[in-house]
């Protein structure tokens, strides 16, 4: 196995086949027509090309170029790697040649580079390998997180009878303009989703207030103060933690019932915070033990109260940690479905969550539910992305304890 | 001369310490045990009942009067009923004040007239049991106008059913029915190749996605960001776009597969038996893959380097530096987070519920509560499905905090 003109053919075969698949897909996606991959001769065109990319070591070795352009240009006769549809535009076809001409070339002289014709070290064989891999793993991680959103985006900006025509079309058709957006025009008009994203909005603001209210003298008690029962009260935090929502949904629906609070906002409210609080404890008391208590002993001999040290020299201490479990309680709130299901019946006081399920019916169309889930999708993901450091820390402190 | 001891006991000062200590802690543990702590006590409670979604509404006296008659004839009557049709409420008495001008004739048992006051006691009233009373009045001037008046007051009523809830009788019934036949059999077995399959499939996505951000990289941060999207985004949203994608009659992945030649017919993945469950358990592994990427890649990050580099200069190769150095460095974080997703994919609701609604054979422990508490509504059963999850839980945590005491020095 580890001579270079088997590793060079092998690796070749089955890359040719993962990139086939990729711009087949990925052609299918944009364009709505027929594009197939040719898994036999995916593995012939590949092994050849490999053996040639082992062979050339130059990087631009003319045979290299050879071989990947007559790669590409075969997709045009229906012998090359990916096979195209009659009925296809010569525009998309031209695209898949070049496309599959440069995609090969580049990536066989990323993966095959340094790997002799002859005998391999083990550590040249295993690199290449590696860089196999490597490659596979970027195009297989980003499709699959790509293509659901993608297609939850593009089928919102459809119509019921092209969706159901040609589900794989999702060229949008650009020149309708402000009519693309119809789905969502009509959830803010006929539907109510303004108020179920403002609601969403404050009751999700308003569990991370709450949240940190309780919280952070709590976490404070937790790690700074020696007290009998410690020990038990952070296990006891974590067990309260793997409770499934389920269980205690079951009570408090009946609870909520009996007084009335069903129904209300009040009641999401008071829940809310209820789920969150043991989380956010167990992140803060980990940050709040990383502190020196250097600064707040001097800030005691200063003659500070210890609520006026938590309130002047602990918390401005911790502010990016504030802001990380703020984010992610704010990420749990926003995106709470079980609650706002079972609790809420009422659509003038839906959350956005609950207000997209009731959208899940046979008779809503489809892009009215997918516009639905991009707009419960599109805040928590701008914040996402705008507050990404502290969202990760977020969610590596908050979850992996607790 | 006495020797000199250390101090026993606890401290004035420590005892201030531990005063405060609590008093930060009293709000969170009180809403907490309200909320978690109750509940779980009354699930107990209700799983040895016979609570059903209709018994939310317990029985109740209910009181209507009107003015009837005129001239001679002229009466207020009172109609009581019981609400429910089997259960016999206790202790029902009406009480009312007749409005000024309005003078009673003779009143007749079981009601008793003291002054404007009248108070009349029915004792027990049967499940569908009606009473009418008749009280002969007379009154100044004209009757109508008086009709708003009398009918306006609202009489008072006291009597309460036995609610199911408070009383002190239990079965077993609730339990014999979810143990009862195949069917919890079979939904253990989904709820375990749901748990372990998920699990470790995430996990094994999550070192894969973590080897591969492990270097740095122009752009590594977006890609991070990017593969975290499947577990940031609601969980809502996803599920259905899932849906929505695998769809037998409109979704993209049927077209794709028949052009592609892989399948010839559409098939439907949410809705056949050995798939629907294969297919919510790939969904799991998608959407929390990144968590364990995350917690991976963090702790990969955070390995010492110098070991690699001793290591090439024994000349180890990429593969050995895997096996001999990276994997017994993540055993740790790998066994807890096993653990750890372990309880949470157990635990999981949204997703199946929302994916099939429990259908096709992907009925777990947790769709199984909603399932018998509110599409059977039979509450009670829900609770013992519940009850058997939680002693699950017992057991599982218990492992866990063995092993996460060892690992982590909890």
């Amino acid at each position: 196995m580890r001579k270079g003109y088997i590793t060079g053919p092998v690796l070749g075969a089955i890359w040719l086949v993962v990139i086939a698949t990729t711009v087949a897909i990925t052609m299918s996606f944009s364009t709505g027509a027929a594009f197939r991959p040719q898994i036999l001769l995916c593995l012939i065109w590949g092994a050849v090309a490999g053996l040639i990319y082992v062979r050339f070591p130059a990087h631009r070795a003319p045979a290299r170029l050879g071989i990947s352009s007559v790669l590409g240009l075969s997709a045009l006769t229906g012998f090359g790697p990916v096979l195209i549809g009659s009925d296809t535009s010569l525009q998309a076809v031209l695209i898949t040649a070049l496309a599959m001409a440069i995609v090969t070339h580049l990536s066989l002289a990323a993966i095959l580079r340094d790997t002799p014709f002859g005998e391999l070290t083990r550590h040249e064989f295993e690199d290449a390998v590696i860089r196999f891999c490597t490659g596979f793993g970027y195009i297989f991680f980003t499709a699959i997180v790509v293509i659901p959103f993608y297609v939850m985006v593009m089928t919102s900006l459809k119509s019921q009878q092209a969706l159901l025509q040609n589900p794989l079309d999702f060229s949008v058709d650009l020149s309708q303009g402000w009519a693309l957006f119809r789905s969502y025009s009509e959830l803010f008009r006929d539907f109510n989703f303004g108020t179920y994203l403002w609601t969403s909005f404050y009751v999700s603001v308003l569990t991370v207030f709450i949240t940190l209210l309780f919280s952070v003298p709590g976490a404070y008690a937790v790690a700074r103060f020696r007290f009998k029962g410690q020990k038990a009260f952070s296990r006891s935090i974590l067990l309260i933690y793997m409770v499934p929502m389920i269980v205690l949904a079951l009570p408090i629906y009946i609870a909520f019932s009996l007084t009335g609070l069903r129904n209300s906002i009040l009641g999401i409210v008071m829940i809310y915070p209820v789920t969150t609080i043991p989380v956010a404890l167990y992140m803060l008391q980990g940050y709040f033990r990383g502190l020196p208590t250097e600064v707040e002993e001097a800030g005691l001999m200063d003659g500070l109260s210890r609520l006026a040290v938590i309130w002047k020299i602990t918390l401005p201490l911790s502010l990016p940690a504030l802001a990380s479990v703020s984010l992610y309680v704010f990420m749990i709130a926003w995106n709470e479905f079980l609650l706002a299901f079972m609790l809420l019946d009422d659509p003038s006081k839906f959350t956005l969550t609950r207000g997209v399920t009731m959208l899940n019916s046979s008779e809503i169309p489809r892009q009215h539910l997918m516009a639905g889930a991009v707009i419960a999708t599109v805040p928590i993901m701008a914040l996402f992305l705008g507050l990404e450091r502290f969202m990760t820390k977020g969610l590596t402190a908050g979850s992996v304890k607790g | 001369m006495s020797s000199a001891t250390p101090p026993t006991g606890t401290g004035a000062l420590a005892k201030r310490e531990a005063r405060l200590a609590w008093a930060l802690l009293s709000p969170t543990v009180i809403s907490v045990s309200l909320v978690v702590i109750l509940p779980l006590l009354a699930i107990f409670w209700i799983s040895f009942k016979p609570f059903t979604l209709a018994d939310l509404r317990p029985p109740a006296p209910v009181v209507r009067e009107s003015l009837r008659g005129s001239g001679e004839e002229l009466r207020i009557e009172y109609r009581v009923r019981n609400s429910s049709q089997e259960i016999a409420i206790e202790g029902v008495t009406v009480t009312d004040v007749l409005p000024d001008g309005v003078t009673a004739g003779e009143v007749s048992a079981p009601c008793v007239l003291n002054g404007p006051d009248l108070f009349c006691d029915f004792g027990t009233l049967e499940g569908g049991q009606r009473e009418r009373i008749r009280i002969p009045v007379t009154v100044d001037g004209d009757p109508d106008s008086f009709e708003d008046a009398i009918e306006g007051s609202e009489p008072g009523v006291t009597g309460s059913g036995p609610s199911v809830l408070t009383n002190f009788e239990f079965s077993l019934e609730n339990y014999a029915r979810v143990f009862d036949g195949d069917e919890f059999w079979g939904v253990l077995w989904v709820t375990l190749f749901y748990t372990v399959f998920g699990t470790i499939g995430a996990l094994v996505m999550g070192l894969f996605a973590a080897l591969l951000l492990n270097k740095s990289f122009k752009g590594q941060g977006i890609i991070r960001g990017l593969y975290l999207f499947p577990y940031v985004a609601p969980v809502i949203a996803v599920a259905f776009t899932w849906v929505t994608l695998f769809d037998p009659f409109s979704g993209s992945a049927n077209a794709l597969l028949v052009q592609m030649g892989l399948s010839s017919e559409p098939i439907n993945f949410f809705g056949e038996r050995p798939l629907a469950l294969i297919m919510v358990t790939v969904f799991e592994i998608w959407r929390y893959f990144p968590l364990s990427f995350l917690f991976i890649l963090a702790r990969m990050q955070s390995i010492d380097s110098s070991m690699y580099e001793a290591a090439d200069m024994d000349g180890a190769s990429p593969f050995q530096k895997f096996w001999l150095l990276s994997i017994p460095q993540l055993l740790g974080i790998l066994s807890v987070l096993f653990l750890l997703r372990f309880i949470w994919t157990f635990n999981k609701f949204d997703d199946i519920f929302l994916l099939t609604g429990g259908n096709a054979g992907t009925r777990t422990l947790t769709v199984n509560v909603y399932e018998q508490a509110f599409a059977i509504s039979n509450i009670g059963a829900g609770a013992a499905v519940a009850v058997v999850i939680l002693m699950c839980l017992i057991a599982f945590s218990f492992v866990f905090f063995r092993f996460i005491s060892r690992e982590e020095g909890l």
